[in-house]
């Protein structure tokens, strides 16, 4: 999962984002939330290999569908 | 298929079927933290076919796959005028009204996107989590009162509805003092034994009294959410009725997690002293305890067109009741669901539902519970029921479970600043 060679890649859609806070909450080093709308603020479309596995978890949490996982091993997720 | 409401749950195979059950809503005696046994029995039966309180047939949903399938698609509308209700509301009959203005747990894409996009930055992860000293000062106020006013006191009173009322009111910018103009509305707005009419007068008398409100802030501006809001587009009448809204929710929804929380801690003592004894573990116990009692339960959608979820081909029309605390049940997701277990990762629980309409005060919620619930164990160390755990009346008829009230007591002399 945490595979060096896993060039886990994620993006966001600003346009489906609910604002919930999922992402912040369980991956806070990966996203964040804008002040004005509270939507999605991806900081790091490919993230560290420590910080994969939470990514992960958020996008799988992510109530409106909003954070796109491409990596190739993203059946797992 | 486009939404027809005389095709609603009237396919052959309805007539063929035997009688549909109704929803089960009653907990077993002596077991006032589980769901309805015939709720949880469904576990390896995800959705089955449900009797709504009209007539209508449509679907009980229970497995977690399919609830959260179901909340997350756009297919599923949340639209009041659309929905079967569960069970009767006197004075109700025929289609519901739509949302009221303001009410946007009621609407769908693209009004709905549009109220709430104004309020989401107001409620972000960050916004809420700077509340925390705030949340801390507010704690230890309604624990000094509570530890002047006993030992022996209503932990509902003293300490689980004021605090997030407290904390609320501060955030929207209305002013505490009021609440004998608002709290009562309120909790008639979630009984479920109230009829239409004095629904529809605690309705009105929450919004004049949050349209009064308004005009105060657009006269004159204060440092909170209502005031900031009135800089954006939103009506007079749209301002009052989010108002509302926002003030309800928060209101009456964390009170009963800390209540009841605190119930189910004092009843599994074992968690409790590992909560105690590792106060690192606050924020898991959190989601534990919100994955555990799931009070805002159940969740209402309208299926808008024919659609296929797990298996199962949910017909255009058919109202659909997810049954959250059935969810967060699940064995499937949560091995040994019935035990209250503060080490069990309980993330992905759908406590404050899944989907755009997803609760938007969770992360205020989360920074409450975290906050509240360890110092209360730590301020009363000997913190006990003071009645027999089966006397503690329940809220069995209201929309938001709990307790209606707690009596606890303590050691006088063992209390920590």
């Amino acid at each position: 999962m945490s595979d060096p060679r896993d060039p886990l890649r994620l993006s966001v859609d600003r346009d489906r984002c609910a604002g919930a806070g999922m992402c912040a909450l369980t991956a806070p080093e990966v996203f964040d939330q804008d002040d004005e709308e509270g939507l999605v603020v991806l900081l790091h479309p490919a993230p560290a290999p420590e910080h994969r596995a939470a990514a992960r978890m958020a996008v799988g949490l992510c109530p409106a569908g909003a954070i796109a996982l491409d990596a190739p091993d993203s059946t797992d997720s | 298929m486009s939404y027809d409401p005389t095709a609603a749950g009237t396919t052959a195979d309805d007539i063929t079927a035997e009688e549909p059950p109704t929803l089960p809503t009653d907990r077993r005696t002596g077991c006032p933290f589980d769901p309805p046994a015939e709720l949880t029995a469904l576990s390896d039966e995800p959705m089955r076919r449900m009797r709504y309180a009209d007539g209508h047939v449509g679907r009980l949903v229970t497995g977690h796959a399919a609830a959260r399938a179901i909340l997350a698609d756009p297919r599923f509308s949340s639209r009041y005028e659309l929905l079967h209700l569960p069970m009767p509301i006197s004075g109700v009959s025929g289609e519901l009204p739509p949302a009221p203005v303001g009410d946007i747990i009621g609407l769908d894409a693209p009004e709905h996107t549009r109220y709430r996009r104004l309020l989401t930055g107001k409620f972000t992860v960050r916004r809420m989590r700077r509340l925390t000293e705030r949340v801390e000062q507010l704690t230890i106020e309604c624990l000094d009162a509570m530890e002047q006013a006993g030992p022996a006191v209503d932990l509902v009173e003293a300490f689980a509805q004021p605090l997030p009322a407290l904390m609320i009111c501060e955030l929207l910018g209305v002013p505490y003092t009021d609440r004998e103009r608002f709290q009562s509305h309120v909790a008639t707005l979630f009984d479920q034994t109230a009829d239409a009419e004095s629904k529809g007068e605690a309705h009105m008398a929450l919004l004049q009294y949050l349209g009064e409100l308004v005009l105060a802030k657009r006269a004159e501006p204060t440092d909170d959410l209502l005031s900031d809001l009135t800089t954006s587009d939103l009506t007079d009448e749209e301002l009052a009725g989010i108002g509302g809204l926002l003030l309800a929710a928060g209101l009456d929804t964390t009170a009963n997690m800390l209540a009841l929380g605190t119930f189910a801690l004092l009843s599994n003592p074992d968690q409790l002293d590992a909560l105690r004894a590792d106060p690192g573990l606050a924020e898991q116990t959190v989601e534990e305890l919100l994955r555990y009692l799931s009070v805002a339960d159940p969740l209402l959608r309208s299926a808008l067109d024919d659609v296929e979820v797990e298996g199962q081909l949910i017909g255009a029309g058919e109202t659909v009741t997810v049954s959250v605390q059935a969810a967060n049940r699940d064995p499937r997701k949560f091995p040994d669901p019935d035990r209250l277990d503060i080490h069990r990762k309980a993330t992905g629980h759908l406590a404050f539902g899944h989907g755009v309409h997803q609760c938007l005060g969770q992360q205020l919620a989360r920074v409450e519970m975290t906050v509240a619930l360890p110092a209360l164990f730590a301020r009363f160390p000997t913190l006990r029921l003071a009645a027999p755990p089966q006397e503690v009346p329940l809220r069995d008829h209201s929309n938001i479970y709990g307790v209606i009230s707690l009596p606890v007591t303590w050691d006088k002399e063992q209390t920590h600043e």
